[in-house]
């Protein structure tokens, strides 16, 4: 289905096979944590699990990065959990970022938007990055914790075939090129992508939509003017009927996606002379490039219907899947792990109940749900499924050009957003007068503080922030060690506001996520000890 | 029915239908079609109330529906 041209950074193999003393064992090896898959997902929950000290194996069939860009745009909150899992500084070094986006209606401009930045944030709003640099980043990563003595392995060519699902334990059939051998995980952590083999073998099933339509993809490595902008044409001169998007990668690599209906043939697309005459009318017959990549995909927008069945847990594509528009792939993949890891360190150290991964499954559900209800209204925006759809999109993309009111009904892709977990089962007391955008449920807002950003300051474990209020030196509770952050109203004018509003102080019980738990505007004891004991499924 | 106002509201109603028929005039199918498509959001624009939105939208799909029964509040 694709094909590359040329040897590529994705042909060479990053983690080769190597035996493992697993393979001569003579009675399979019990783990505490299997990752099945090696993409960007199955990479952080095993560098999540290791950086917290659970030990932790990531098997995956092949041995190199992912072939081809693939996912290309990383919104904030995935960079800052990267941030976290120590991979974000070379990202974003490496990455490009962009703020401005154009869109075409047939031949003509109809408008242009700036994402307008919020200021007082570490991470931009999205970057622009091959995904091969993000998993030979994460890789590096991997290598780095393991030189550190974390307990983590990377095998590669290592290809599940078989899983069995007991009680408190999985076991795995696996082939790798000197033969099969057989493993056991107490926690299987299933990130093998959108055609999930893990998944088909325990034949669990999706539910959702497929959606008729193949988008070619092309990555050209050109020198052009064109700025740093996201292009979105409707119906343009060059692809008549059908929609393009254009978007800038680090390298002088662009990503060109045509639109280009059901009824096609593959093979003929595919062909080189045939990209060429399409990138050639939309670039004009002059323009010099080299092809890197090409590809044509169909999607889906579905979810299975649990995520966690017993000791199996998916996450990422392998759980659900969305049509490209909004970047909702990868981006919604990285906070599954992030959300999934502190709750098994939990329950693997037996300080939480098993009933806490359940909440992986209320959040992370929701946040999917969300993710397909954007991406699917996209979708129909971009490609109209009946005529009365189609004059609907013309006539708001034509209103578009002339009023401003039309702008916000253009769907060219709802950029990812974190989910906000309002109804978690996990969330303690808040207290309405302090801002809305921190309450419970909620993604950590960065803001500057004095000892740097906020954001760098939180995650990994539980956290108490006292802002310009008393509280304890130390706070445990149910064996849970909590670090208390000292704050104060004034680190910044965006901390202030983002974090107290008008109240004068307040205090935050954050999860290793940095999602709220709960906040009050003074240190009470008893509601610290049930909100925590709540946090970790403890009531 | 809630919000939706259902009662005459338009002023000279004679003349408002003459230039909403006029509106189309000497446009082909597709034309008219998509003229009503935007005025259909110019209109939903300026109401704005999400509500009353929904109201209309279910009065004017139910009153095809019910043939020559008319929508009554």
């Amino acid at each position: 289905m694709a094909q590359s041209l040329g040897q590529r950074i994705f042909e060479t193999p990053l983690y080769p096979y190597r035996r493992s003393p697993d393979q001569k064992a003579g009675a399979p090896v019990r783990h505490k944590v299997v990752v099945v898959g090696a993409g960007p997902i199955g990479l952080a929950a095993g560098i999540d699990l290791a950086q917290q000290g659970v030990p932790v194996v990531i098997l995956d069939e092949n041995d190199k990065v992912s072939h081809g860009s693939r996912a290309i745009c990383f919104a904030k909150r995935p960079l800052e959990i990267l941030d976290r899992l120590g991979c974000g500084e070379r990202m974003v070094e490496k990455g490009v970022t962009w703020n401005i986006g154009k869109v075409f209606f047939g031949d003509r401009k109809v408008y242009e938007f700036d994402l307008l930045p919020e200021s007082g944030h570490k991470r931009p709003a999205f970057i622009n990055l091959q995904q091969y640099y993000l998993e030979q980043y994460m890789v590096d990563r991997v290598r780095e914790l393991e030189a550190a003595g974390a307990p983590i392995e990377l095998r590669g060519r290592n290809r599940v075939e078989a899983v069995g699902v007991h009680d408190d334990h999985v076991r795995l059939e696996i082939s790798t090129p000197e033969g099969p051998y057989n493993l056991e995980a107490e926690w299987l952590i299933a990130c093998d992508g959108a055609r999930s083999p893990i998944r088909s073998m325990l034949g669990l099933d999706f539910v959702g939509k497929v959606f008729e339509d193949n988008f070619l993809i092309a990555d050209v490595v050109m020198e052009a003017d064109f700025p740093t902008e996201r292009w979105f044409w409707f119906d343009p001169p060059f692809n008549p009927g059908q929609s393009a998007l254009l978007h800038k990668q680090p390298d002088n690599v662009w990503r060109i996606d045509f639109q280009i209906g059901w009824d096609i043939d593959r093979k003929e697309e595919l062909k080189e002379e045939n990209v060429r005459r399409r990138l050639h009318a939309m670039l004009g017959e002059d323009a010099k490039f080299d092809l890197e990549w090409l590809s044509i995909y169909t999607f889906q927008c579905r979810r299975m219907e649990k995520f966690r069945h017993g000791r199996v847990i998916f996450a990422g594509d392998a759980a659900h899947q969305v049509s490209p528009f909004g970047a909702r792939g990868a981006n919604s993949g990285f906070q599954d792990t992030d959300n999934l890891a502190w709750k098994l360190k939990l329950v693997i150290e037996g300080k939480a109940p098993e009933d806490l991964l359940e909440s992986y499954d209320a959040e992370r559900i929701f946040a999917a749900d969300e993710n397909i209800l954007n991406s699917t209204r996209s979708t129909e925006f971009i490609t109209p499924k009946s005529p009365a759809s189609r004059l609907f999109r013309d006539a708001v993309l034509d209103l578009s050009e002339h009023f401003e009111f039309a702008r916000p009904l253009v769907n060219a892709g709802r950029l990812s957003v974190p989910s906000i977990y309002d109804e978690s089962p996990l969330n303690g007391p808040d207290d309405a007068d302090l801002p809305r955008r921190t309450r419970p449920g909620a993604p950590a807002a960065d803001a500057p503080t004095r000892e740097g950003w906020l954001i760098d300051r939180l995650g990994n474990r539980f956290q108490i922030l006292a802002i310009g209020t008393d509280a304890p030196e130390h706070f445990e509770e149910a064996g849970v060690d909590v670090e208390v952050v000292r704050l104060s109203p004034d680190e910044s004018p965006e901390f202030r506001e983002r974090w107290l509003g008008e109240a004068p102080g307040a205090v935050y019980l954050m999860r290793p996520d940095q999602h709220v738990v709960a906040r009050w505007q003074a240190f009470d004891d008893a509601a610290m000890r049930a909100a925590l004991r709540r946090a970790i499924g403890l009531e | 029915m809630g919000k939706l106002i259902t009662e005459p509201n338009i002023p000279d109603p004679d003349g408002f239908y003459e230039e909403l028929v006029g509106l189309h005039e000497g446009l082909t199918e597709a034309q008219s079609a998509a003229v009503n498509a935007r005025l259909v959001l110019i209109l939903a624009n300026q109401v704005g109330d999400r509500e009353v939105l929904s109201e209309a939208m279910e009065a004017a799909r139910k009153a095809a529906e019910n043939g020559i029964d008319r929508q009554e509040g």
